[in-house]
């Protein structure tokens, strides 16, 4: 019998990740690579960060060189774009009219910026923050701008804002909720967030939303707000979250609800076709028993190294606990597990020391702690939330309370 | 450009020039070095490019930050005394002649 083959569809972290990982579990099959972007698979966080502020080059983003695709036998093939899974005959299809014969699919196909759906969102001058080519030209367009208007305060929103304020750049965040990161962090994150930003020059505008991009030649030179305003923009940054690319799942016959539906193996209903990272829908604990789609490294690494074990004959549920991370200026916010759906949470640490963490409850048990600039207290929760936690709020609270020995106890 | 030896787990040494600037991680990642994995980009969030610092040169390197001690906490390999994330090792011309030891294993 031949070597088994197995195409990856999406070359970002989760798909490089599954394909370094199968060679690390000894897999010796034919590895194929798939990403619709030009460039070498690279790392995301940083275009809203360090790559963006003009603090680090393209080749920092790289994951690896290409010498190492080489080196491990991976073949990889970029700016190619996967458009069908064909199942009853094993293999996929290409935008060029190429096959793939493979054994089994990983479709590691990630999210793509959701589009701001009002007249004007098509002038120039109104961006999205997603891919490297997105942040090439927000990167070049920085130095010379005088105001922009953000779209959306979630972790991209706030990130850009603060580069952009560094930059000396007039920043205006117009966010629909009101609460800035509210599907992700807790009331008094937020909080402290909104506040940060407002302190270093921010205008953010909560409740409101955005009727339409006003311009002039083609170009965009203003946001009008939901309450009427004209807010000045030469720059209008939209970031109001992603759509997972979940399409040739759909058409291949495949469960798409929010993502793309798989089990606690990571595997869709057909068990040779795999779904990982930003795309995927999956079952954890860290969600109450329900279903999530988690759009971060941690979650696209660790389940292409689950997967990778599977194909390699050791499956085993999946199930780490999951952590975030967003630098905006000099507040590093540290999440580990989910707080969404908590009935709880005290404060550790003073806030207006910069430095303190959320511990949040749901019935009692520890489902999520926020850190800034807490590492250790992040790392505490990490080993915590990986077992049984059996931390209480007033232990959380008091600062007396040794957390590290709390975990250290813990099995 | 000061030299970098990489010592594996199983004894072999790989020597590099790694630039003034460039961290130890990122000089390892560039040269295709296996045994350090940076799952989170040099971000000190993951502690996935720890090493031991040969004793010689553990002085000098720069201080720890508290981020990085913290981070040590989390270590898939036995933490030492002479543990760094190499991602904050960036190399400077008194590095020069830097010996690092890879653990084990990373995650």
């Amino acid at each position: 019998m031949a070597d088994p083959v197995v195409a990856i569809v999406g070359a970002g972290q989760a798909g490089f990740q599954t394909a370094s990982s199968l060679r690390q579990e000894g897999f010796g099959g034919r590895i194929v690579l798939i990403g619709d972007e030009g460039a070498l698979p690279y790392q995301r966080p940083p275009l809203s960060k360090s790559y963006l502020a003009g603090e680090s080059g393209r080749e920092e983003l790289w994951l690896r060189p290409r010498a190492f695709y080489e080196k491990e036998r991976i073949e990889l093939r970029t700016g190619q774009r996967v458009i069908a899974i064909d199942r009853p005959g094993r293999r996929l299809r290409l935008d060029d009219g190429g096959e793939i014969a493979c054994d089994h699919v990983v479709l590691a196909t990630g999210a793509r910026f959701r589009p701001l759906p009002v007249p004007g969102a098509e002038l120039d001058g109104v961006l999205p923050l997603r891919t490297l080519a997105d942040a090439d030209s927000l990167r070049e367009r920085l130095a010379g701008l005088g105001e922009v208007v953000v779209v959306g305060a979630g972790f991209i929103g706030l990130e850009f804002a603060a580069v952009a304020r560094a930059a000396g750049v007039a920043v205006h965040i117009v966010e629909v909720t009101q609460q800035p990161m509210g599907r992700v962090v807790s009331a008094p994150i937020s909080q402290f967030y909104t506040g940060a930003h407002r302190g270093s020059g921010t205008t953010i505008s909560l409740g409101t939303g955005v009727a339409r991009i006003l311009g002039a030649a083609g170009k965009a030179s203003a946001v009008e707000t939901s309450d009427g305003r004209t807010l000045p923009a030469n720059l209008v940054l939209v970031c109001i979250g992603v759509v997972p690319n979940a399409e040739i799942a759909t058409e291949a016959g495949l469960a798409v609800d929010n993502g793309i539906v798989v089990d606690e193996l990571l595997a869709t209903g057909a068990a040779e076709i795999s779904a990982i990272g930003d795309c995927a829908n999956f079952p954890t604990r860290f969600a109450g028993g329900g279903r999530v789609r988690l759009e971060s490294v941690q979650n696209g690494v660790d389940q292409a190294r689950a997967v990778a074990a599977r194909i390699t004959g050791k499956p085993a549920p999946y199930d780490k606990v999951p952590w975030f991370w967003s630098d905006q200026g000099a507040l590093k916010l540290q999440i580990a597990g989910l707080v969404a759906g908590h009935d709880a949470s005290v404060v550790r640490g003073d806030p207006d020391s910069g430095s303190f963490s959320v511990f949040c409850f749901r019935d009692g048990r520890l489902i999520g702690v926020e850190s800034v600039n807490r590492p250790a207290d992040h790392i505490v929760a990490r080993r915590l939330l990986a077992g049984d936690p059996q931390l209480t709020a007033d232990e959380a609270a008091d600062e007396s309370f040794d957390l590290r020995a709390h975990a250290s106890r813990r099995p | 450009m000061p030299s970098i030896t990489y010592v594996h787990a199983d004894g072999t040494r790989q020597v590099l020039d790694v630039p003034i600037g460039t961290s130890v991680m990122r000089g390892a990642i560039l040269n295709n070095i296996d045994g350090i994995v940076a799952e989170c980009g040099g971000e000190m969030m993951c502690a996935t490019c720890h090493v031991y610092v040969e004793e010689p040169y553990l002085d000098r390197t720069p201080a720890q930050s508290d981020d990085e001690k913290a981070m040590l906490e989390f270590t898939a390999s036995d933490r030492r005394p002479n543990s760094r994330l190499s991602c904050q090792l960036v190399v400077t011309a008194e590095m020069d002649g830097l010996v690092v030891h890879l653990p084990e294993t990373q995650v």
